[in-house]
């Protein structure tokens, strides 16, 4: 690890761990939690999308597998203050175990066809929390036991929570940068068969990439379910979720480590913020697409690989020009 | 001399077309063979078919004595079987260094690794050098010439120390002094022992580089023998020119 980037990672996560001290209002609270959050959606679907290039759009089934786990598990006792989070890894284990064979299955398919197949998986897993009622609750929802935090304090675990899935999900893809997992999983990307020509695992590698992407996943919804108490088919199955993760990951940058977290630190307060100055109405959508649309237009490839690439021509001519 | 790769009745039909008939031949070991024919012959399905991006309709192959009897192109890759690909496929957004360590065919321990170890730097900085790419080591690989791209293919899939290798028509497309380059490199590693297998249309590098030259018309071989038996075999040339 280069000395700027241990100093931009201790920096960052630094004053995030800082921040819930010095700041009060709830609502800050609240939308930094959902920055978290979504920083660590976009980090993980980063793994298999961005890194691996399969454009997943059924992890919103894992994050629902996820919140409907802590919810079913959680959903009558009185104070369980922090087991749900204690819990967090198993939720992880299984989502991840039950994600290989589905792997295994929808990457049978890539690209386009991929995100079809995947995105079925989103619907099928909505359609059976709306009708596995005995176990969901169906349209009428399911209700977590509150947890009996400091009303003062109520959103600051969660906050903490969301930061070290953000800190393993940021880990993880740091890893892949660094071994030859990623190595493998660029070839795999740029051309697969390819790839698998010239010996690479490519099955396993692929397989490694979405359980810990979706497992990462999963956790997150894990937390949310938990935070919000009430967990309905329709939010916790969303597919404005899977959007999410995926529109801030094009936005920051593409298998980058910052650019999803970028992403969501730029996405998350303009939604909210336009959600506010919208009011009620789904206009916010349309401003959120039309930010999307600016930044897709002006920068394709996402902010980050925009911008060291033109770092990188600049040193370059630089160099020609010292010559 | 013994054969490295027996192709035995390999039938391969896409719809009505038959693009491999009955098709049989043999590589000997310690060879520089080449795969001729017209366009749409049967030399690439054929290519194909041996490293196991296609599956045959009926035949067998065997390498190295052995009988493949469900080829795996990672499984022949590391049993010592490379080929290269007629558009040069490499990995455009990894640098040409990672593009020869990516094809090292390294173990499961070593995927688990770093990215490159010094290990890894010193053998694909040994390869680079030996095609005189060191130079480049550092640049991406989608910054190199077309003929550059032939080379880099060239010499990544030669990092697994492979017994034989399928080079689909490694000159096409590059320049006069790059098909020299080429032919170098591939002589070079027939003497330090390599076996090759070579589509080309390029007939004045078939004759002075491979013996022997084994001839496809839709899909079948219609001769096989040295560069001068072939030259004067009447079949040939009327698949060639038409009668």
């Amino acid at each position: 690890m280069s000395k700027a980037g241990i100093i931009r990672a201790v920096t960052f996560f630094g004053i995030l761990a800082l921040l819930p001290l010095g700041v009060k209002p709830q609502w800050v609270i609240n939308l930094l939690i959902f920055t978290l959050m979504y920083s660590t959606l976009a980090s993980s679907w980063n793994l298999i999308g961005g890194y691996a290039g399969y454009p997943s759009l059924g992890h919103a089934a894992f994050f629902g597998f996820g919140a409907y786990f802590i919810g079913i598990i959680f959903e009558s006792s009185i104070g369980n203050g922090y087991n749900p989070f204690l819990i967090l890894p198993l939720v992880g284990l299984c989502a991840g175990l039950i994600s290989i064979p589905i792997g295994f299955i929808a990457m049978k398919t890539r690209k386009d066809v991929f995100a079809i197949v995947t995105i079925t998986l989103l619907f099928m897993v909505q359609t059976l929390a709306y009708n596995l009622r005995a176990v969901t609750g169906g349209a009428q929802g399911k209700g977590v036991a509150v947890p009996p935090f400091d009303p003062a304090n109520f959103g600051r675990p969660f906050y903490y929570v969301m930061l070290i899935l953000l800190l393993v999900a940021m880990s993880i893809s740091f890893y892949f940068r660094r071994s030859k997992i990623g190595l493998s999983l660029a070839a795999v990307r740029a051309d697969e068969d390819k790839a698998h020509g010239v010996g690479i695992q490519v099955t396993a590698v692929k397989l490694i990439a979405f359980a810990l992407s979706v497992g990462i996943a999963s956790m997150v919804g894990g937390v949310w379910g938990y935070y919000e108490g009430f967990i309905y088919p329709q939010f916790a199955v969303d597919p404005l979720i899977t959007i999410g993760m995926v529109l801030m990951t094009f936005l920051g940058g593409r298998a980058t480590l910052w650019g999803p977290v970028l992403g969501a630190f730029i996405l998350v307060p303009a939604q909210q913020y336009f959600a506010y100055e919208f009011g009620a109405t789904q206009f916010y959508l349309l401003a959120y697409a039309a930010i999307f649309l600016i930044i897709m237009l002006v920068l394709p490839r996402g902010i980050l690989p925009t911008l060291t690439d033109r770092i990188r021509i600049k040193a370059k001519i630089a160099v020609e020009a010292n010559k | 001399m013994t054969s490295l790769l027996e192709v035995k009745h390999l039938t391969k039909r896409f719809g009505g077309i038959t693009a491999v008939n009955d098709c049989s031949f043999e590589v000997q070991e310690g060879s520089i063979t080449a795969l001729i024919g017209p366009n749409g012959s049967g030399k690439t399905t054929a290519f194909n078919i041996i490293t196991g991006y296609l599956k045959a309709d009926s035949g067998s192959i065997s390498f190295r004595g052995k009988d493949i009897a469900e080829p795996d192109p990672a499984k022949l890759y590391r049993s010592g079987l490379s080929r290269t690909f007629q558009q040069a496929r490499i990995f455009p957004e990894i640098s040409v260094l990672e593009n020869l360590i990516v094809a090292s065919g390294y173990s499961w321990k070593g995927l688990l690794g770093a990215r490159t170890t010094n290990g890894d730097r010193k053998i694909a900085g040994e390869m680079l050098e030996e095609f005189k790419l060191s130079a480049l080591a550092d640049f991406y690989a989608s910054e190199l010439s077309y003929g550059q791209r032939k080379l880099l293919e060239f010499a990544s899939v030669l990092m697994s120390s492979p017994k034989l290798v399928l080079l689909d028509e490694p000159t096409a497309g590059v320049n006069p002094v790059m098909i020299e380059t080429m032919e170098r490199h591939i002589r070079s590693r027939h003497a330090s022992g390599v076996t090759f297998l070579i589509v080309e249309h390029d007939m004045q590098l078939v004759m002075r580089l491979c013996d022997p030259v084994i001839v496809l018309d839709h899909g079948a071989m219609i001769a096989q023998g040295t560069p001068t038996q072939v030259q004067a075999n009447a079949q040939v040339l009327d698949a060639y020119l038409g009668s």
